[in-house]
């Protein structure tokens, strides 16, 4: 794992102890910044309570623009989740070694923007108390969803995603919460006592145990391919021009792991150094991110081409004046921030020196982020607003002082409950860490006995 | 890890103890030697603790593949046939013709289906692990553990009766254990 030429021997031992030590009594800037993820949160609640009162008009909702920065966050969050699982999961299924250092982190990342993608849908639905008429229960009229539509698909997906994704964390969590459980002491021992279950490496824990991760990895590849597909068909199956493509679904997986990488490239750089987990994740872990990044980002500038593409092609013309208005409507800038971020941003990452470089990569990943957003606001709201089918009704929408207050607010749920997590539970897999370590071996020798 | 628990939980998860010797390995090829030269002796009930799951250690025990696959395939079969169900009879519950679309139209409720095969199929993994590493847990008793299993070193723990313990003892020492204890 650790560098060649690296002073430091990692062990077994090395490893438990370097990300045992992760969780001690937090720092004062550990509190700075969960005080200030608490605070954005308080922004977000705090307008919601506004939009409660004076209804969805506050966000901007205007015709004919009535998706826009929520359902944008709720792709864009949904997005950051699935590189988590592509990590977890699929790279499991391609036994890469390589993941082991980096996949707990983008796990957990995965459950929390999970969880706060899930309050966009309930936030834009305006009435947050009736969001159980989504759930196909049996009420006093006899009615049922309506399962045609992607809008049920797409609940069924997240909640899956949500579920399944969670009960992964937790599973890999626990052999790790185990070997925390026997170093600790004082409430947290008592805490990972009671979270551990009992575990002690026993040969039949285990046999039982990497079996069903096995399956576990093996039900989530498919999963992760179609959680992102439906939401995709969320727009596709619309009749808008910017929509209505067939490309979508493949074409949201690879955006969605592509912002995912970033963001975790954004999460574990900080990390790395605050935890002094230099040894255990190196600069090859980032060159692999880099190197995702890179493929999907390829794959994403591909897509976009192959929309303008079918959009002139087609010889459609409602297609053509939808993608005109695109690049060079009221909204040039959204597409264009899209368009360099993730069109022309990755191509960076050829380059050896800038996939090593983890400043460089730190500041690529948060261009990343930031043209993904505008990617899902591109295709969301511009489309909506400038529908050529109804042209006397094109708008130009603006985000309000709400929209952003509740997108402030939902990074500050992402980050208080990330923040949480990584004191209070391992951040880094242990157990992974070690299996791909050459294991302690020596003849049996007589000194010992 | 005995944790105190109101009785009926006690008595489930906390089983009665099994008398036995407890050897710590340092290395993983000695462990491999010990669990071998234990087979060879007629054990076949002793537990192998390790920080890691290694192969090496489940090619040494024989053991058979974990029925944990069972539940999955039940479970998968179970919520694609759920969602089959959900789909189908609750449009035909309430027959709306949505679309122009056939009340019960097989495409769109293919995804509910797919989900839920998945949704179902985790749920009755995680419930196989929980079930069978339960009931081994049950089978073996209440045995002596050292937190140093889920850091770095190896461990077996045979269960042994007063008269058979020596002989044990020497066995673990020979393959080399660094430490034996009896409990």
């Amino acid at each position: 794992m650790a560098e060649q030429g690296s002073p430091v021997r990692v062990t077994y031992d090395y490893v438990t102890r370097t990300i045992a030590r992760t969780l001690g009594t937090p720092s004062r800037g550990y509190f700075l910044l969960l005080g200030a993820a608490v605070a954005l949160l308080g922004v977000g609640i705090i307008t919601l309570l506004f939009l409660l009162r004076y209804g969805l008009g506050l966000a901007g909702y205007s015709h004919p623009v009535y998706w826009a920065v929520f359902i944008t966050c709720f792709v864009f969050w949904v997005g950051i989740a699935h590189s988590g699982t592509l990590i977890s999961a699929i790279l499991f299924l391609f036994r890469s070694g390589w993941r082991t250092a980096v996949y707990r982190t983008a796990e957990a990342m995965t459950v929390f923007a999970v969880m706060t993608a899930g309050l966009f849908p309930l936030i834009h639905i305006g009435r947050q108390w009736y969001f159980y008429w989504l759930i196909p229960y049996p009420n006093e009229r006899g009615l049922w969803p309506n399962f045609k539509s992607p809008l049920i698909w797409d609940e069924f997906a997240i909640g899956t995603y949500f579920t399944v994704s969670t009960l992964f964390l937790i599973m890999g969590l626990i052999p790790d919460i185990a070997a925390v459980r026997d170093l600790a002491t004082g409430w947290r021992k008592k805490l990972y006592a009671l979270t551990s279950i009992g575990w002690t490496g026993s040969n039949e824990q285990w046999r039982h145990y990497t079996r069903g991760y096995l399956y576990l990895a093996a039900l989530a590849t498919p999963l992760v391919l179609s959680v992102h597909s439906v939401v995709s068909w969320d727009f596709a199956m619309a009749l808008v021009p910017g929509w209505h493509a067939t490309i979508f679904a493949p074409y949201f997986v690879a955006g969605a792991i592509y912002s995912g990488c970033g963001m975790v490239i954004t999460l574990l750089t900080p990390i790395r150094k605050i935890f002094g987990l230099e040894e255990i994740i190196t600069v090859k872990h980032f060159e692999n991110l880099a190197k995702l990044c890179l493929l999907t980002g390829s794959i994403v500038g591909y897509a976009y081409a192959c929309e303008y593409f079918m959009a002139w092609y087609s010889g459609n013309p409602t297609e053509r004046a939808a993608f005109w208005y695109r690049a060079f409507g009221p909204y040039w800038w959204a597409t264009w921030t899209m368009i360099i971020c993730n069109g022309f941003l990755p191509l960076l990452l050829w380059f050896k020196k800038i996939r090593t470089n983890i400043t460089a990569l730190f500041v690529i990943s948060i261009f990343v982020n930031i043209g993904m957003w505008f990617e899902r606001y591109v295709i969301i709201v511009v489309s909506l607003a400038g529908e050529p089918y109804e042209p006397w009704a094109n708008a130009v929408y603006n985000p309000t002082w709400a929209d952003w207050g509740i997108m402030a607010g939902s990074f500050g749920w992402f980050f208080m409950w990330f923040l949480l997590f990584v004191k209070n539970f391992p951040a880094v897999s242990i157990s992974e860490v070690k299996e791909v370590l050459a294991p302690p071996r020596g003849k049996a020798s007589k000194a010992h006995v | 890890m005995a944790l105190p628990l109101p009785k009926p939980l006690n008595d489930l998860f906390n089983p009665p103890p099994t008398p036995g010797v407890l050897a710590v390995f340092p290395y993983l090829d000695a462990t491999i030697d010990a669990i071998k030269k234990l087979r060879g002796a007629g054990h076949t009930d002793f537990t192998v603790y390790s920080p890691i799951p290694r192969h090496e250690i489940e090619d040494a025990l024989g053991q058979a593949v974990s029925p944990v696959r069972m539940f999955t395939l039940v479970g998968g079969i179970a919520g694609c046939s759920i969602g089959a169900w959900l789909t189908l009879w609750m449009s035909a519950d309430w027959p709306i013709v949505v679309g122009g679309k056939p009340v019960g139209s097989i495409p769109p409720y293919v995804v509910i289906m797919f989900e839920m095969t998945i949704l179902f199929g985790a749920l009755s993994t995680i419930l196989g692990i929980l079930f069978n590493t339960m009931f081994a847990a049950r089978r073996a008793g209440t045995i002596l553990y050292d937190p140093r299993f889920t850091n770095d070193r190896f461990g077996i723990f045979v269960p042994a009766g007063s008269d058979k313990v020596a002989k044990v003892e020497s066995l673990l020492r020979d393959a080399g254990a660094e430490e034996v204890r009896r409990g």
